[in-house]
């Protein structure tokens, strides 16, 4: 009994105290809205995959996904998070990222995608990035609600964890995209059906404060746009991490891997 | 049944709180401002929205229903109407600064980070759509659904003041059940580009409907229950509970403390349909209000409160003004500065335009209610003109 209890902690310990130092490498300058990024809930699935070696994610968002250019998908942050990732877990666990943005995609309008994506990726985890198209087009929030419940009951239906991704933080249009509602929305539904939730807004809004980015500033110029998508899937994939481990210490502890679809109703 | 009798001279009371609401409103409006955590919304359910409503609702059956006993229901509903179109072309006025707004930030903004966001100046591309769209009140920009709910409620007014004269109850009781129907059927207005109104205005009339019922004798008949011992502590029991819950949103920690139950009987607490619980927040906080806040209170004379009062007295104008403002305010903000400093800043310079323009109000109110001896009689001037 008392080995079951302490193993898990030491082990957890350990990885902090080894990971510690690692991780501010890691994140440089992204670190200062470090304490915004935590997995709330484990990510069982992701777990599995990394003992098996091979993770298959699929990151499906919108524009804000995405960076223009001819480098722009190398550059922007699901690449970005890939690359992270690899530094995280080693050479010898392969990680396959494929992105898949549509521009103008409502939060429903990505649920209708899903089946035939499960169905041809065979994903572990689903980052799902969304809302500002719905804000921007005034979409009912319950209805925004209600199809952030659904995609995540199509993901949990087909064997894939999901990481909620929210919106950007764009000091200029602050005062015309009323995201308020879609932000509640979101936060809402992560809880309820215990998925991590990136808040990507947060960190950014954090990031604006102290410094470490500009975001108020008009440039034609991509340098910033890259370097914000890189500290962005810095963080994600300590989010990642961190909810993968959550769930290792979940079977140690409790055996608990099926937590997650207890209220899949 | 005899028409019930508006109590005679003005609550200043009304004046203060709706001057307290726009300002709040004000703060609330200005994106990333730290100061707006002074605000009520961060502490409970219900915000400065209902304040304002229900205290519209009392202003418009005080005023009007006066009018109406006293030269019929066409000219009181005449005169409902024209106040109507007033903050139609209000709002229009609003809609017009926030184009401004947009085409310039849509000429002078560019960056590849917001792509995405830029979208929301789409609607620029195709002007004749998105102007008809405003003028039938469907399309709404941030911050700018407040006047249409008013539009609409002033517009529905005169057959409720008229039933609300005759029967005050059954008046409410109508209210009432039009708001079930309308959760019931789950109906609302429609919008452009999608989705439904932000404030359902045949949900939140309960609360404008409830002020007038309030204005015209009700407040006496529940005044009783309302100040009781009972009612108070319930009152407060129920302040305290949002308040605990309302700390589970800025510190999702502490959520895991908010029983499942609870929480999925409880969420989404819906500001669009006017939720049952902030409605009931409101009352909360009205009760309060009535125990600690007596009408001959004697700082209500005071000049500190002054121009809150002042404020609230000319609504329409300070609201219109203050969602200028708050554009203002946020450009500064971005083109400036958004550090603390700032945000205190823009937040006290806001208020005391606000302030100073009420004043300018009633100054001009004043010159002019004194060339023309008809509008010399008491108290018509004041409350005529703002309800």
């Amino acid at each position: 009994m008392r080995t079951l209890i302490t193993g898990p902690l030491l082990a957890g310990l350990c990885v902090a105290v080894l990971t510690g130092p690692m991780r501010a490498a890691e994140e440089g300058a992204c670190y200062v809205a470090g304490s915004l990024v935590h997995a709330d809930f484990a990510l069982p699935r992701t777990a599995a995959a990394i003992e098996r070696k091979h993770v298959s994610i699929v990151v499906l968002g919108s524009a804000s996904s995405s960076l223009p250019g001819a480098e722009g998908a190398a550059k922007a942050y699901p690449a970005r998070f890939q690359e992270s990732l690899t530094r995280r877990l080693g050479p010898d666990v392969t990680i396959k990222v494929v992105v898949r943005t549509k521009a103008r995609d409502t939060a429903s309008e990505m649920v209708k995608t899903m089946r035939p994506l499960l169905a041809d990726e065979k994903p572990d985890l689903v980052v799902w990035q969304t809302g500002t198209v719905d804000a921007m087009l005034g979409v009912d929030p319950e209805e925004f609600q209600t199809a952030l419940g659904t995609g995540i009951e199509v993901l949990r239906g087909g064997k894939a964890d999901g990481v909620f991704v929210n919106m950007q933080y764009s000091p200029r249009t602050d005062s015309m995209i009323s995201l308020g509602a879609y932000v509640d929305a979101m936060r809402f539904v992560a809880l309820q059906r215990e998925i991590p939730l990136f808040d990507r807004l947060g960190v950014m809004k954090d990031w604006n404060e102290m410094g470490v980015f500009d975001l108020s500033t008009a440039t034609k110029k991509i340098d910033v746009a890259e370097r914000v998508h890189d500290c962005i899937g810095r963080m994600l994939a300590r989010l990642v991490v961190d909810g993968a481990m959550l769930a290792k210490t979940n079977v140690t502890g409790s055996g608990s891997v099926d937590t997650p679809n207890k209220d899949n109703h | 049944m005899p028409p019930a009798a508006a109590p005679a001279g003005r609550d200043l009371r009304l004046d203060l709180f709706r001057g307290l609401a726009l300002w709040l409103i004000y703060l609330d409006h200005i994106p990333s401002n730290m100061v707006s955590w002074v605000t009520i919304r961060n502490y409970g359910f219900s915000d400065a929205t209902e304040i304002f409503v229900f205290i519209s609702g009392y202003t418009a059956a005080y005023v009007y229903g006066r009018e109406m006993n006293n030269r019929g229901f066409i000219v009181a509903s005449a005169r409902i109407l024209k106040r109507a179109w007033q903050v139609y072309v209000a709002h229009i006025f609003l809609f017009v600064i926030y184009m401004a707004e947009i085409a310039y930030v849509a000429a002078s903004f560019e960056n590849p980070l917001y792509s995405e966001e830029m979208g929301i100046l789409n609607f620029l591309k195709q002007p004749d759509v998105t102007i008809i769209e405003a003028m039938l009140l469907k399309f709404k920009p941030a911050n700018m659904d407040v006047l249409p709910l008013y539009i609409i409620l002033l517009a529905g007014f005169p057959p409720m003041l008229w039933l609300l004269l005759r029967n005050a109850t059954g008046a409410l009781v109508v209210s009432v059940v039009l708001y079930a129907v309308v959760w019931y059927f789950d109906l609302n207005l429609p919008a452009y580009p999608s989705g439904t109104w932000v404030f359902n205005p045949m949900a939140w009339q309960l609360l404008f409907v409830f002020g007038a019922w309030c204005a015209l004798g009700g407040a006496e008949r529940i005044g009783k229950v309302a100040r009781s011992k009972p009612v108070f502590w319930i009152a407060v029991v129920y302040l305290a509970f949002a308040f605990l819950i309302t700390m589970t949103w800025y510190f999702p920690r502490l959520a895991v403390y908010v029983p499942r139950l609870l929480s999925e009987s409880m969420y989404p607490i819906d500001k669009t349909n006017l939720d049952v619980l902030r409605f009931a927040h409101f009352l909360a906080l009205a009760i309060l209000t009535l125990r600690y806040v007596p009408q001959d209170w004697s700082a209500l004379t005071w000049p500190i409160m002054r121009p809150a009062i002042l404020c609230g007295q000319h609504s329409l104008e300070i609201f219109c003004l203050g969602v200028f403002l708050s554009f203002l305010g946020h450009f500064a903000m971005v083109e400036i500065s958004d550090g603390l400093a700032m945000q205190v800043v823009v937040s006290v310079l806001g208020i005391v335009a606000m302030v100073a323009t009420a004043a300018l109000i009633s100054w001009y109110k004043n010159i002019e209610g004194r060339k023309s001896p008809r509008q010399a009689t008491p108290n018509a001037d004041l409350a005529g003109g703002e309800a």
